[in-house]
């Protein structure tokens, strides 16, 4: 399974299609779709799943569409510790 | 593991990111949801999204008042929610020492392009920057007049192709481009004077920053902060957007260099 790490959602019919978001993204993740929205532009779209929610396509969109998540890396919390009577094996419990 | 069993966690997995925990970057609530109405790939989207970004990060919104210029950013009320007068062309900075004047709390700045501030408002802009205002100015530099039709700017470069100057700029007859950040760098009264550039991510960054730091430097009523941004201009340069910006970083950025010009000194 791929290990998905970000991902954006475009709002397509404010897109103006001028590939800006495309030259900026390092991971060469996005393209013009041969589809038209209402406005007759031809809109951005993502077509690989390789997203590492960068940011950089959102910073140099003139008109603001782009919306950027990142997974979070939940830290592993304590949960229990257990010793035996003696006290020389512990074992930590994480969730 | 069935092959249809994989594909279904995959899409669990993928649509799982989208929650409002890991949003990242999202628009700020000061710009609403009417769309922009530039050009594709124009500079001047970014520049609104970064102040609207500011405003929302200091949480000033109720206490600021921009003054929008008259060229092709004269909508920029119907994209922000931010309050904006319209002055005549070349007015803004009387009508920004006003409203600061009247109403020192308030957070004052105004957002021009070269036509407005470095050929028609020249004698305005000098005099405000001498006068040393506590405002901030945001000057748009894309070396053309965008709304009337591409024609030259005095910040157009030399050679430089524009409606009214087919054969490019001569500098014989129209004179040299004007570095108007420069000039007024060395007027006493300006505390904080820089120039941006909004054609990559890291650009876009530096220039978040610095407009960040015009507001701070306001609230603490430390004089004029003046900041340039050299933007693209993709209809009338006759340019994809993209091409634009290489032009920009290949033409622009050499003759109106990047970074700070006047920084205010550490006080011991």
């Amino acid at each position: 399974m791929a290990k998905v790490k970000g991902d954006i959602i475009i709002d397509i019919e404010k897109c103006k299609g001028c590939e800006l978001c495309a030259a900026a993204c390092p991971q060469h993740s996005l393209e013009l779709s041969r589809k038209l929205n209402s406005k007759g532009y031809h809109y951005i779209v993502k077509i690989e799943d390789n997203c590492t929610g960068c940011t950089n396509c959102a910073l140099v969109c003139p008109d603001s569409i782009i919306k950027v998540f990142r997974r979070t890396e939940k830290k592993k919390e304590q949960v229990a510790t257990i010793t035996n009577v003696t006290g020389d094996i512990t074992v930590t419990m994480t969730s | 593991m069935l092959e249809e069993e994989k594909h279904y966690e995959d899409v669990i997995e993928q649509e799982s990111i989208c929650i409002s925990d890991n949003v990242v970057y999202d628009k700020p609530e000061t710009l609403t949801s009417t769309p922009m109405h530039y050009c594709p790939g124009c500079g001047h989207g970014v520049a609104h999204r970064l102040i609207a970004e500011v405003i929302a990060e200091l949480d000033i919104q109720d206490k600021t008042i921009g003054v929008a210029p008259v060229g092709c950013a004269v909508f920029a009320t119907t994209t922000s929610t931010l309050t904006c007068l319209k002055p005549h062309t070349a007015e803004h900075l009387q009508v920004a020492t006003g409203i600061k004047r009247v109403l020192p709390d308030k957070y004052v700045f105004s957002y021009q392009g070269d036509g407005d501030l470095a050929a028609i408002g020249t004698g305005e802009t000098i005099h405000t920057c001498n006068r040393g205002e506590n405002i901030l100015i945001i000057f748009i530099n894309n070396g053309i007049y965008g709304m009337t039709g591409g024609q030259m700017a005095p910040t157009s470069l030399a050679g430089m192709k524009t409606t009214t100057t087919p054969f490019g700029r001569d500098v014989g007859e129209a004179g040299y481009p004007l570095k108007i950040t420069e000039l007024i760098a060395q007027l006493p009264g300006v505390y904080y004077c820089t120039r941006v550039a909004v054609n990559t991510p890291n650009n876009v960054r530096r220039a978040k920053k610095a407009i960040y730091n015009g507001f701070k430097y306001q609230e603490l009523k430390k004089g004029l902060s003046f900041v340039e941004i050299v933007t693209n201009c993709p209809s009338n340069w006759k340019m994809t957007p993209v091409e634009s910006n290489k032009w920009l970083e290949e033409n622009m950025l050499p003759f109106y260099q990047l970074g700070d010009l006047k920084v205010p000194q550490k006080e011991n």
